[in-house]
Order: structure tokens, then sequence, then C-alpha cells
């Protein structure tokens, strides 16, 4: 035990004399919490449109208007040929463009049809549905008030027929902030970068130095070294989590709702599995680059990709769906987002949680092994 | 000056073939991760998961749930008969939006009263609520329009409607994400490789000692530089074009523009790239400091502030300003502009421009504070 003690001891010494790897550690993940918190936004507002009015009537502009009016929209300009509108939409200045055909009054004060045109750019497929969609609302809503007008000057009275409107609640987050999504995520995501960095490199180090040997040669047994070299991972990586936690509370103003020490206790069987794939990485790795290499493809390209953190894991294909229960850092998204966001607590994230556990001991002891006889 | 360039590449491949599990790594994992990542990245909305809570259960209500089961925009996982219940639903994600039909719904249509029905949506993802609501509003009112013109129709009005919107996706007709998100695919695969293994084939160099062996020869740094870097830029160039061709195999992603300009961008992308993980390698002392470094400006950075995923525009304008300083910004647009939209130079050149600052700017401030640091020494 007092070996240990030592040995950790050492380790701490090792991280005191590297500030410039001491402050990348606990101020990076904040400014980079803060700067990709406030990127990390799908928030689909001010539509940049152009508007292609053939009609120029005063029905085409009071229907142009109901655009702007959205708070959706931002009409850019005004142009008069498709060839414009093809030159501003291939140069990526307007995502939508509005073509008004100018028998668009003349149709609508005779009870024909009047079609209005919405070209996209649909590069952006989600951007662009988003678009279609709030584009079709206003059109729907611009429709329904014709009707009603007709009926009314035709005499029957506006209550004749009935109104189905649909009445939206979206809950945990009203007004439908991708921020209090992502921000939660990116949590997650800073935390594994940071654990899985340290020790990855932490053990390839001193092989490529060649302190290793002489760590061999020490009295200390194999766990003895891997406990040594864990837990000042460890303990800053909660410095690392209490800091990020903090800030997205300072900065961003979002609250953890639910139980804060189930968070905690959660990171910590978080840290198992990252810290275990960490020392997965340096038993597989000769030298500190390769470290880097797989740590980064074959670790956390998948996080960020396969975890749920920006891609919703339900729209995957089923296969890839399959792949995506090995990744940790998916429970464990699932845990910060529902005890932040939603305000949950134990009762309904156990699962996740002891599941988060049993990976990480299952990781932690086989790469511990791996690692014990490579030491040997 | 070609000879000893030459010499300094001969030795960096020698010292990468010796290191095949590097060599492995690098050519393997893009293209895999590329496959693996491009069915995994979109937000394609589909089957959402919904639960119907009908107070009314009449004919009318039971012809709205119809219209929403037979749409594939929707899939009905459970039907709940309490209000609290709701809430299970939603806390443990079994739905994701709840449609609730009020109990006087058909009686309020019948005789011609407004009524309503509410949607809860789950909103913890936005983008998908947001989604999940423009579906929930067109599936709304699509219905009551078949209801209106149903009672038009019994009044002896002739069915109409006044307003149709026709809607037209240029570029991407299915509105397909994985389209689009590819070419930030390719453009954060690269960068990443590029920007790590320059840095730390500098920083390892001077970890070792070796690098002062190089400082005291004959070689003028321009030469170490461009014999360091050129193996990489190579082993990248030939990443891309692999990546591409798992994109077209799989992914069905055809470049439609210029196959010599997608050359010539990448290329002047690559060197942007180089020219960052020069700069990290001055800065830092070690391998560890240089990849923790390089992580936190390449990886999250093109992921993030790049335009990848999340569109600028949406970004507060601090943010948008400090995009301008991920290299992989710039050619994400090149790429989606040659590869999707298949336009020429005029509709990017300033991109261009953009880039070839970038690695300028980068690789005098490297060769100043380089200077000042081998000065102190």
């Amino acid at each position: 035990m007092k070996s240990i003690i030592q040995f950790i001891k050492k380790e701490f010494l090792q991280f005191k004399r590297d500030p410039k790897m001491f402050a990348l550690m606990l101020i990076a993940p904040v400014v980079q919490l803060t700067l990709l918190g406030y990127a990390a936004n799908l928030d689909v507002k001010l539509v940049r449109t152009i508007v292609y009015d053939q009609d120029r009537s005063a029905t085409s502009r009071d229907f142009i208007e109901r655009f702007t009016s959205s708070g959706y929209f931002k009409i850019e300009q005004y142009v008069s040929s498709y060839d414009k509108i093809t030159e501003v939409i291939d140069k990526g200045d307007a995502i939508l463009a509005l073509v008004i055909p100018n028998d668009f009054e003349k149709n609508i004060y005779s009870r024909r049809t009047a079609t209005v045109q919405a070209l996209l750019n649909g590069s952006d497929g989600n951007t662009a549905g988003i678009v279609a969609g709030y584009s079709l609302n206003i059109v729907s809503d611009y429709s329904q008030n014709i009707i009603l007008n007709f009926l009314n000057r035709s005499g029957q009275k506006l209550s004749s027929v009935p109104i189905i409107s649909p009445e939206i609640r979206v809950w945990y987050n009203p007004e439908l902030k991708t921020r209090n999504f992502m921000v939660p995520g990116i949590v997650g995501l800073l935390l594994s970068i940071i654990t899985l960095i340290l020790t990855s490199l932490a053990v390839v180090k001193e092989k490529e130095i060649g302190t290793m040997e002489q760590l061999i040669v020490t009295p200390l047994k194999p766990y003895q070294i891997i406990i040594g070299k864990l837990v000042p991972f460890v303990v800053l990586s909660f410095a690392a989590i209490t800091i990020i936690i903090a800030a997205m509370w300072f900065i961003f103003g979002i609250p953890v709702k639910g139980e804060l020490w189930f968070l905690f206790l959660s990171s910590l069987f978080y840290i198992l599995s990252t810290l275990g794939l960490g020392l997965f990485v340096s038993t597989i790795s000769k030298t500190q680059q390769q470290a880097m290499m797989i740590s980064i493809f074959a670790v956390m390209m998948p996080m960020i990709f396969l975890s749920g953190f920006a891609f919703p894991i339900e729209n995957m294909p089923k296969s890839i769906q399959l792949i995506s229960y090995i990744v940790p850092l998916r429970y464990f998204n699932e845990i910060i987002r529902g005890v932040i966001i939603k305000g949950l607590g134990i009762s309904d994230l156990w699962f996740n949680a002891l599941l988060l556990l049993l990976m990480g001991i299952v990781i932690l002891f086989f790469s511990s092994l791996r690692f014990k006889r490579r030491l040997e | 000056m070609f000879k000893r360039t030459f010499a300094i590449v001969k030795k960096e491949v020698r010292q990468l073939k010796r290191d095949i599990r590097l060599l492995a790594v690098i050519f393997s994992f893009p293209v895999l991760l590329l496959i693996m990542f491009g069915y995994a990245v979109n937000f394609d909305v589909k089957n959402i998961k919904i639960s119907i809570y009908d107070m009314d259960k009449s004919e009318s209500s039971r012809d709205f749930i119809n219209s929403l089961n037979s749409s594939e925009y929707f899939d009905i996982v459970d039907f709940i008969h309490s209000s609290s219940d709701v809430n299970i639903h939603l806390d443990q994600k079994i739905a994701k939006c709840i449609v609730v039909i009020p109990s006087d719904f058909s009686k309020k249509i019948n005789s011609n009263r407004n009524t309503s029905i509410q949607y809860l949506i789950d909103g913890v993802d936005a983008n998908t609520a947001s989604i999940i609501k423009n579906y929930m509003f067109a599936a709304t009112t699509k219905f009551n329009q078949k209801i209106n013109s149903e009672i038009l129709v019994r009044k002896g009005f002739k069915e109409y409607i006044p307003l149709s919107l026709e809607t037209q996706f240029w570029f991407n007709p299915d509105l397909k994400t994985t389209r689009y998100l590819i070419p930030g695919l390719i453009a954060m695969i690269l960068i990443v490789t590029a920007v790590i293994t320059v840095a730390l084939s500098f920083v390892r160099e001077k970890e070792k000692g070796t690098m002062e062996q190089l400082n005291v020869s004959s070689l003028k740094s321009i030469e170490l530089i461009l014999g360091k870097t050129l193996p990489f830029i190579v082993i990248a160039l030939v990443n891309a074009g692999l990546i591409l061709l798992a994109g077209y195999i799989f992914f069905g992603v055809e470049v439609k523009g210029s196959y010599l300009l997608l050359l010539l961008t990448t290329l002047i992308f690559l060197t942007a790239s180089t020219s960052l993980g020069i700069f990290i390698s001055v800065l830092s002392d070690s391998q560890q400091v240089a990849f923790s470094a390089a992580t936190f400006v390449s990886l999250l950075p093109s992921f993030i502030l790049s335009g990848f995923v999340f569109p600028i525009d949406s970004m507060p304008v601090i943010i948008q300003v400090i995009t301008y300083l991920t290299p992989a910004k710039y050619f994400i647009e090149i790429l989606r502009a040659i590869i999707l939209r298949g336009v020429g130079v005029s509709a990017f050149w300033d991109q261009i421009i953009y880039l070839l600052i970038f690695t300028m700017a980068l690789i005098i401030l490297a060769s100043m504070i380089g200077k000042r640091k081998a000065e102190s020494v």
C-alpha cells in the first residue's frame, strides 16, 4: 500500500513538472466547452431567402409579408429571372428561392389554385427539410385564411367550418434550443478525450523513454503499477468534470436539474472504461505516434459519431445501431442528458449506470491483463 | 536544394516503412471510418415513435390516427389510457411524441366548432423535435383540409384548395443528409491525419534529441520542413483518393465538378493542415502536449466549428469570427461546391484565398516563434 502511495506521489510530481500539460488539461476543456457550446447549434432561424415575384400584386406582397413576419425568413434580395436564382443558389448565398407566378392574384380571385414554387438548396438536407416545413406551414395558413374569407364573403358564418389547431407543447426544452442538447453532450465528449489521451500517452511515454524498464525492476507488482498510474488520472478527471459542469452552469446557464451525486457516480463508472481503453491502446502501440493515431481513429471518432452525441442513434441503420451498443459514451450521454436536461436520477437511469460499471470493469480488467503480460 | 530535400524525404519514408503499425492505421482507418460513419451520420428523421392518447375514441379520431399510421414518418408504438402514462413514455424514451386527442374532439367537429389536438414532444434533441413539430403541423393541416373540403362539398361548394406549394430541392432531391455530411467527414479525416502525423514527427525528433543533429547539419530549415512534410502530404493525398472512392462505392457520392480542381484544392488544404501541424510542433516540447494541442485544434473544431454538422449561420457572431481560424471550414465549402453542386472555381475562389492566407500566416508565425525559441536556448 505504502509503495503505491509513493508511486502515485511520483506521478503527481511528474504532472507538476509539465505545466503546459496541466494547463491543457484543465483550461482547454473550458475554452472548448465555451466555443463548441456556442457553435454546436442546429437551430434554423433567419433563412436567407430570395424572392422572384412575377405577379407584383397586392396579394403577392401580402403573401411575402407572411414569410418575413414569421420571423424565420430574411429576404436578401428580389430577383427578376430564374438565371439569377440559379446563380445565387449555386453560390450558396440563399437557401430558399420563392417564385410567385404572374397569375397568382388572378387565380386566387377567381377561385383557382395558385401554385407557388419553393426552390431550396437541398445540400444541407436537414436545414432544407426544416425550411420546407416552415414554408408549408405558412402556405397552409394563408390558404386557410383565403377559404375563411371566401366563406365570409359568401354569407356563411366564420364558424361554419371547424378548425383543428395543433397545440404543440415541447417538454424538457421548451424553447427548442439545440444548445441545451449539445452542451451536455460536449461535457461527456471532453471528459472522454482528456482521460483517453492522458492514459494512452502516459504509459507509452515511459516505454519510449525507457523508464518503463526501471519501473519493472522495482519491487512494485504490476497491479500496483496500474493502480498507481490510474489513480492520478481519476483524480484529475474528477477535477476536470467538476470544472466543466461548473462552466456549463455559469456560461450557458444550463443547470443540473437531476441528481448531481448520481452524475458524479456515473462519471466515475464511465472513466473506468475510458481509462481502460487508454491503457489498452498503450499496450498495442510502441510509439506515442501510434498511440495517438489509434486513440483518435479507433476510439475518439467512434465516440463522436456513434454515441448519439449529434446524430440520433435511432436514425442509423440497424447494423450501425448494433455497433453503437459497445460505445460506452452512448450510455454516459443518456445519463448526462437525462440528469441535466430531464432532471432524472438513479431510479430512471440505473440500468445505464450499471452497464457503464460493467463495461468499465471488463475493459479495465482485460487491458490490465494485457498490460501485465507486457510487463512480465 | 532538391537533392538535400529529397534526402530528408528518403529518410522519412524509410522511418515510416519501419512503422508498419502506424501505416496500417493511417491507411485502413480513414476508409473504414468513412464507411461506418457515412451510414451513421444523418439527420433523416423517419419512423418517429409516437404514442396515442385517444380520449375521444370516435370515428373522427380513428380517422386521424389512421392518417398518422399510414405515413412513413410515424410509428405508433403504444396507445395509452391515462395522463400519468404520458410522463413515463417521455421520461423513458418509449415515444418521442405523444398525441393527445381531447374527449370532445368529434363532438366539436360535428357541431362545426373549433378544436385542437395536443402534441407533447420530447424536446431534448431540439433538432429532431423541430422536425417532428413540422410534421405534426403538416399532418394536422392536412386532416383539417380534408374535413373542411368534406363540409364544403356537403354544402354544395366546389372542392377548392386556394394555394399549393411546389417544393423543389436542388442538388439533393431526396434530402439525404448523408451526402451533405460526407465532404465534412473527408475534411475531418484528412486534417486530423495531416496535423497529427506532422506535429508528432517533428516533436518526436525534438524529444529524442535528433532535432539538434538536423539543425546543425547544413540543411536549410525550408528543406527540412519540405522534406519532412512531403511524405505525409502524399500519404494524405492517397488517403483522400481512397476516401472518395469509398464514398462513391458505398454512398453513391459522385464528384460532379472537375477532378483537377479537386486535386489542386485538396493539395492546398493539406498544405494548410501541415502548416498547422508545424505550428503546433514549434509550440510543444513533448509529444503529449503536441497531441493534446493537435486534438484540441483539429479534431473538435473541424467537427463543430467548420460547418460540417452545425450551420455557421446559426452561430453567434463572435463564434462565426473564430470559425475563420478553422481551415476545414474553407475546404468543406470547396468540397461541397465541387462534389455536390459541381460548380466551377468562380463560386469558391475566395475560400482558396482564405486557405492560402491561413497557411502563410501560420508559417510566418511558426518561424518567428521558432527563431525566438532557438535564440533563447
